[in-house]
This record gives structure tokens, C-alpha cells and sequence, in this order.
């Protein structure tokens, strides 16, 4: 008897133990020799991703105010303001596109801002019946830059005669209308998300630090890779280009297809931004701290691989290299000459491999989302 | 010499020890049932993926759709009946049959756990285990008997040993030894275990890790068959099972293994776990003993040479693997049903490419069309993955109005740490391909070596 009640009592012990144990998501204090990923996420809050976001922040209150005086007085020189002030924040967009957690990903920042191509034709049915809801996500490519693209851009082949609808066109007013919504819902949406991550979410991804399928640094980085495949490497090049429709290029697929000009550096910012993120380079300076690349240094040194982390900076080099000689204009690339849009396609595809499945396999981050059990 | 070993194994012992494994087992079941219905996985991992990983040989098995919840009932009204021991056989065959049908449906959920839990099932159809301390017993006293032939509790017995010392054997591998390699790459990340998390960060703790663990895989199901040693290796079991709990999700896995463990001990021990059943159900005192002898008629022989082939196979089919060239661990050929667990950290990529040879144009494919992440995760590092969706795509393709489609993959692997490397040959068209027994010769050899089993 004596030694049935012993082992029992031995085994819910162990399971009671383990239970407070693996369902803990507490955290110790710093390790010397040890790679600590509160550390790498208090970095990736506060030096990249809340400075991002409030440099955004600002590029988009500068466009408010622009749409805001176009609204008022729509000559020509608030028009080519506000067109300025669309094109820097559209560029700065690109430095937090991949930050889908949290409060972006529960407001839909990354489907209402850049959801392209964007509906044209629904767009001027807004405007000519003033009946629309943007709030609607199924009304999430009738909004954000791309629509703005059109709006600036895309009404007419001249500046002159795009300026025409907002002046001497019959429905000019719902233009301006128009334009200002869609100006102030950017704007909305993106307070929305500024004001969170000041406030209450950074502890929040801060403190979930642990490596279970939730913890931020998986999900964020399973964002990341997530980006870089679908609104990067594909969204920006090779849907376009046709690698995913049967060599049917697809031009007007392009980000900013009636700017043109843009998709490029448009293109440029968000490789940088990715580079940025990978090597933990403070916003807008050159000093680099705690991020995947040292964390791979780190991992690295303890088993004395290769070199990951140069490899997949080197691969971003190449890829940078290949896109900055394609023509500044992707639609005018892909008409005339497809083949580096392909090229510049392997490049980026190259760095998937690299950063899916050996930068994961080497941070033991899980890509499969739902739960399950293993081996 | 054959003699003794005939009587040993006709010997009567009492039946309590399978008595209790069986209501383990089944309360264990009913209990992994219940919590794969409460996570709704029957919906996301059978119900609504639009393709299914088929096992070779059993492509004909199918999802139900919605009554596919219908084989999850199955298998919970006969686990209950397996705990009581009603209608025991019924409950058996149902119980076999129900969880292997689900299991084959989608190779993508394979775990060695639900094999064991098949094979167990499997075993269990011609183990008299419902002829003590069951309803069965109560209702049908002719059935009732307190001692069985020794054999049928050293199946059980025999079954675990096969499962831990194959386990061991798989461990005996220049990875796994010299390299401290999965763990290596595993344990690290857990860093904010509480005193363990410390611990893991340094690279002796791998070595320590994968030392041990080779060696308790060994040596665990003889230190349980020895009296002895038996409760040494029981806190062994618990704390290595415990301790694969906390740093791996494996669901219920370590507590079938650890419970499982407890056929090991003598029937005293048995006796009692029943003793407290029973005053806690107030149930009546045990029967008088009576003997279950083992008789040499067709329905026995008929068992016993089953149970002869099937543990022969046992024996030899994780062996399988020696028939083929080039590293297990790369082609994975031989690789599941063999009690190989934990062994490998693979990372990798797969991007499949269609040409229309006719106009020798070409696209890629969005995997995430056809596929849930997790069969997206299991299709990036498997052969037989690639090509069986290698040739649902030719398929799909063909409605699609390309007349005969080329089916390509990039695909590359990284294996144990070692740097990404290329896995599948990108110049074979897969639509000229069967799956076979037969090694794929599209498997790019592996540029590495790895030593041992």
C-alpha cells in the first residue's frame, strides 16, 4: 500500500510541478553568457520599431496638413505639396509594413494603408455616389495609399487636367472629399497604432518573451518572414513580373502603378528597412544592436557553423544591387525587359532559404502557427 | 530448452497488472480524445484542409468532411468501453479501427506516439484483459478468470522494451553523440526555463543531455524488468518523461509512456490499485481463483502465431532503412514506424515550379492555396511529401488547361545545424515519377557524413 501511495503522490508531484512550470512565462534576469531575447525585444521596440512608427507618425500628420490645405485652397501648389507629402510617407511606410503584431495586426494597418492594385472603379463610384463606409474591410483596397496613387496620379494623363476634378469638375467637392477621408483614415489607423505601442503594448511584447508559438519574437519574426515572401518579394516584384501567373506579367500590379516613378525606391526603402530589421540597426542611424543577426553570432559561436549571418547580409547586398540597376519605373522594366525583374526575383529568393529554413531551424522558432504536438 | 520457454510463457500469473494497463490505457485515451476534440484539431487538421498527405498503399482512405466527428465519437465510446471492459472485443476492434483510420488519413500528423497508440490497440484485440475486474467479468461469470497466461502481460512488456531500446539504438549516431546535435539547437532557446533555462546555454548541458538520453533509452526497459532496479528506473521514467514535457509540447505522450511503465511491477501492486478501485466504486470483493490455461486449439495457435509474426516485424522493419542508399536522415526513407524520435532539427524550403512545355512557359506556386502551414512546415522536409503534391499539382494544373504540366521544385534543406543544402534535384520533371518502395534516385546525395544507426 505504502508504496502505491508513494509513487502516485511522485507522479502528480513531478506533473504538478511541471505544469506550473512549462505554463510559466515568467522571466529571470539577464544571463552573462547567455542570449537574452527580452533584451533583443526591448531593442526591437524601443530603437526600431516605436521610433518607425513615430517617424511615420509625422510623415503622415505632415500629409494630413497637406490634404487638409488642398481641401481648402485646391491650387496648384498645395496639389504638388501634398503629392510630396504622399510620396515621403508612402516611402516611410515601408520602414513598418512588416510590423504586423499587435495593435497593427488587430486594426488591419497593413490592409487598409497598401492593399494595390487598388479599385478603381469602385473609388469613382464613391466619389460620384459620396455613399461609402472605409471602416468596411471589404472596402480595404478602395483606401490607403494605393488609392491615393489613383487620386494624385492616376484621374487623368496631365497634371493639369488631374487637377481639373478637384476645381472645375462637376463633382470636385466629393473629390476633396474623397481624398480627405482617405487621408484621415490613414491618419486615424495610424495614431491608433502609435498610441498603443507608447502605451500599453510595449510592455506587452516585451514581457512575452518566452519561446512558445505566441511568444513575440516568434511571432514576429514568423511576420517578418511572412512579409518578406508575400508583400515583398512577391508583392513587389514577382507577382508583377509575372513569376506567379504562368509568364503572364502582370505591369499593373506594380506598388504606386500610377506614380510610376516610385516603385522602385519604394521597393529600395523596404529592403532596407528588412536589412535594418535583420542586423538590429537603430531607426535611422548606422549603430546596430541586439537583433537575429547577433543572435545568430551568438548561436553560431556556441557551435561553430558557418557564418549565417554574413551570408544572408551578403544576399541582401546582391539583391540590393540587382534592384537598384532595374529601371526606376517597374512597370516600364517588366514592358520592356523582364529578365532582371526575374533576376532581382531569385536574388530575394535566394535569402528565403537562408533566413527560412536555416535562420529558423537555428533559432528553434516554429513556422507552423496552429498548435500541435510533436515528437 | 523450447519447453521451458513454452511453459514460462503458459505459466498463470494473476491478471490484475493487464486488468489495470487496460483502464489506464483506456482512461488515457479517453483523455487524449476528449483534448484533441477541445482544441478543434479534428476541423483544422481533417476536416478543412482541402488536400490530404496520403501513406503509401492507403490513398483510398478518406475524411468524412463534418462526419469525420463521427469516427472521434467511435473512438471515445470505445475507449469508455475499454476502461469498464464492456463489450470488450467490440470495443477493441472499434477502437483500432476508428484511431488508425484517422491517423491515415493526412501522413502530415504522424507521430510515433499514435503509432504506439494503434500498435497498443492493436494488441489489445487478443489480450484477455477484460477477464478480470470488468463488467464483462460481472455479467458473464464464465468469462471471469484471475489468472492468465504469463504471455499476455510480456507483450506489453515486450512492446515498450521495442519502443525504448530502438529509440536508444537511433541515438547511436555521430549527431546525436559527438555533436549534441538536435539539442544543441533545441535547448538553447528554452533560456527562460527557471534554473534550467541557465543550464542550457552551455554546451557541456547538451552534451550531458544527449549522453543520458541515449543511455536511459537503452538501459530503461532492463532496469524495469529487474526487480531489483525496477523503482530506480520508474523515478528514471518519470523524471525523463516529466523533464520531455517541459521542454517539448508532446501533448500526452510522456504520461501513456510513464503510466505504461507500471506493467513492469508485480501483481501486488496491481492488486492494490484494484483493491482501491474497488472499495472506492464499492464494488464487491474479488471472486475465488480461477484459471485461464492456455489450450492448443485453432483460435489460440492462431493468436500466437500473429503475435509471432507481428513482433518479428517489430523486429526488423525499423531495419528497413539499411536497404537503402545515402543518409536516413536526409532522404528519410525508412524513417518513420522505427522509433525515432527527437533526432533531427530540420529547417527548409520548398518552391514548385510549373512548366507548360508547350509554350515552355513557367510560374511558381502559392503553396498556401492548397495547403495548412502545418503541411506546408512537413512538405518543405520530406520526399515523399513533395512528390505526392507534386502530382496533385500536375493535376490541378491540367484542369487548368495546360495540357501536360512539368512539375519542378527548389527545395532546400538544413539538417541538424549544417547549412542549408540543396534536397531535391531541380532538373527532374516529378510528373514522370511513381512512389515506390524503391529509393528515389531524385534525392541529391547528401554532402556530409553521418556515422552510427
Amino acid at each position: 500500500m505504502k508504496s502505491l501511495k508513494l509513487i502516485f503522490s511522485f507522479i502528480i508531484l513531478c506533473s504538478v510541478g511541471v505544469y506550473s512550470c512549462s505554463d510559466d512565462d515568467s522571466v529571470n534576469d539577464n544571463y552573462a553568457d547567455s542570449f537574452d531575447r527580452q533584451v533583443m525585444l526591448a531593442n526591437w521596440a524601443d530603437n526600431l520599431i516605436i521610433p518607425a512608427y513615430q517617424d511615420f507618425n509625422t510623415k503622415v500628420a505632415a500629409l494630413k496638413t497637406a490634404s487638409d490645405a488642398f481641401a481648402i485652397a485646391p491650387n496648384e501648389a498645395n496639389f504638388s505639396t501634398l503629392r510630396q507629402t504622399w510620396e515621403t510617407a508612402y516611402t516611410t511606410w515601408q520602414n513598418v509594413s512588416m510590423f504586423n503584431i499587435g495593435p497593427a495586426q488587430s486594426t488591419f494597418l497593413r490592409s487598409f494603408l497598401n492593399i494595390y492594385p487598388t479599385n478603381a472603379t469602385n473609388i469613382d463610384a464613391n466619389i460620384n455616389s459620396g455613399n461609402y463606409a472605409l471602416q468596411d474591410i471589404n472596402r480595404k483596397d478602395e483606401q490607403g495609399f494605393p488609392a491615393l496613387d489613383y487620386l494624385l496620379f492616376g484621374l487623368a494623363e496631365t497634371d493639369a487636367e488631374i487637377l481639373q476634378f478637384y476645381t472645375t469638375n462637376a463633382n470636385a467637392n466629393n473629390y476633396l472629399t474623397y481624398v480627405t477621408d482617405v487621408v484621415n483614415r490613414i491618419d486615424a489607423l495610424t495614431n491608433e497604432v502609435v498610441i498603443d505601442w507608447e502605451g500599453d503594448y510595449r510592455a506587452t511584447f516585451i514581457n512575452n518573451s518566452g519561446n512558445t508559438a505566441n511568444s513575440s519574437t516568434n511571432v514576429l519574426v514568423n511576420e517578418y518572414m511572412k512579409y518578406y515572401e508575400v508583400f515583398f518579394r512577391n508583392g513587389k516584384i514577382g507577382t508583377p513580373a509575372g513569376v506567379f501567373s504562368a509568364g503572364m506579367q502582370t505591369p499593373e500590379n506594380v506598388e504606386a502603378f500610377y506614380n510610376k516613378d516610385l516603385s522602385k525606391n519604394l521597393c529600395l526603402a523596404a529592403l532596407d528597412a528588412l536589412q535594418n530589421f535583420f542586423r538590429g540597426t537603430i531607426y535611422n542611424q548606422t549603430t546596430t544592436v541586439e537583433s537575429l543577426e547577433s543572435y545568430l553570432d551568438f548561436l553560431n559561436t556556441m557551435k561553430e557553423g558557418d557564418d549565417l549571418s554574413l551570408l544572408i547580409n551578403n544576399q541582401f547586398n546582391t539583391s540590393r544591387d540587382l534592384i537598384s540597376a532595374l529601371n526606376t519605373n517597374f512597370y516600364e522594366q517588366i514592358n520592356t525587359n523582364n529578365l532582371p525583374m526575374l533576376e532581382a526575383f531569385e536574388a530575394l529568393q535566394g535569402n528565403v532559404v537562408f533566413l527560412k529554413s536555416d535562420m529558423m531551424s537555428a533559432l528553434n522558432i516554429n513556422i507552423a502557427f496552429e498548435s500541435n504536438d510533436g515528437d | 530448452m523450447l519447453n521451458t520457454i513454452t511453459t514460462y510463457l503458459k505459466q498463470p500469473v494473476k491478471a490484475a497488472p493487464l486488468a489495470v494497463f487496460r483502464i489506464i490505457f483506456g482512461c488515457l485515451m479517453l483523455f487524449s480524445t476528449l483534448r484533441f476534440l477541445s482544441q478543434n484539431w479534428v476541423e483544422t487538421y481533417y476536416i478543412n484542409p482541402t488536400f490530404h498527405f496520403k501513406y503509401f498503399g492507403f490513398e483510398f482512405v478518406k475524411d468524412f468532411g463534418i462526419y469525420t466527428y463521427l469516427l472521434y465519437a467511435i473512438t471515445l465510446s470505445a475507449s469508455l468501453g475499454i476502461v469498464l471492459g464492456y463489450k470488450y472485443r467490440l470495443s477493441t476492434v472499434l477502437f483500432f479501427l476508428s484511431f488508425t483510420y484517422c491517423e491515415l488519413i493526412d501522413k502530415t500528423y504522424y507521430l510515433n506516439h499514435y503509432y504506439f497508440v494503434s500498435i497498443i490497440g492493436f494488441l489489445l484485440i487478443f489480450l484477455p484483459a477484460h477477464r478480470y475486474f470488468s463488467i464483462d467479468a460481472k455479467r458473464e461469470p464464465k468469462l471471469a478468470f484471475t489468472h492468465i497466461p504469463r504471455y499476455n502481460i510480456l507483450v506489453i512488456q515486450l512492446m515498450l522494451f521495442i519502443v525504448y531500446f530502438y529509440a536508444g539504438l537511433a541515438k547511436l549516431n555521430s549527431d546525436w553523440l559527438l555533436r549534441a546535435m538536435p539539442l544543441q539547437i533545441w535547448l538553447p532557446s528554452l533560456y527562460d526555463l527557471p534554473l534550467l533555462g541557465d543550464l542550457f546555454q552551455k554546451q557541456w548541458m547538451h552534451y550531458l543531455m544527449s549522453w543520458s538520453g541515449m543511455l536511459y533509452d537503452l538501459s530503461i526497459p532492463f532496469l524495469l524488468f529487474y526487480k531489483r532496479t525496477r523503482v530506480f528506473a520508474f523515478v528514471l521514467v518519470v523524471v525523463f518523461h516529466i523533464l520531455t514535457r517541459v521542454l517539448f509540447p508532446i501533448g500526452i505522450f510522456p504520461y501513456v509512456m510513464i503510466l505504461s511503465t507500471l506493467i513492469f511491477f508485480d501483481s501486488a501492486f496491481h492488486e492494490k490499485i484494484i483493491s482501491v478501485l474497488r472499495r472506492f466504486f464499492r464494488l464487491k470483493d474479488q471472486p475465488k481463483n480461477v484459471i485461464l490455461e492456455w489450450m492448443p486449439n485453432v483460435k489460440n495457435r492462431i493468436i500466437t502465431g500473429l503475435l509471432v509474426v507481428f513482433f518479428t516485424l517489430q523486429f526488423l522493419f525499423p531495419f528497413r532503412y539499411l536497404m537503402y542508399p545515402d543518409e536516413l536522415f536526409w532522404t528519410e526513407e525508412g524513417y518513420r514506424f522505427s522509433w525515432r524520435v527527437m533526432l533531427m532539427e530540420k529547417g527548409g524550403y520548398v518552391q514548385y515550379k510549373i512548366v507548360n512545355p508547350e509554350t515552355k512557359n513557367w510560374f511558381y506556386v502559392d503553396h498556401s492555396q492548397f495547403l495548412t502551414s502545418y503541411q506546408e512546415k512537413q512538405l518543405r522536409t520530406q520526399a515523399d511529401f513533395i512528390l505526392q503534391f507534386a502530382t496533385f499539382l500536375e493535376g490541378h494544373f491540367r484542369t487548368k488547361g495546360i495540357k501536360n504540366p512539368e512539375v519542378y521544385v527548389e527545395s532546400y534543406i538544413s539538417l541538424n545545424g549544417r547549412l542549408s543544402q540543396r534536397f531535391i534535384d531541380p532538373n527532374t520533371d516529378l510528373t514522370k515519377i511513381k512512389d515506390s518502395w524503391k529509393h528515389k534516385d531524385w534525392i541529391l546525395p547528401f554532402n556530409d557524413e553521418i556515422y552510427g544507426f
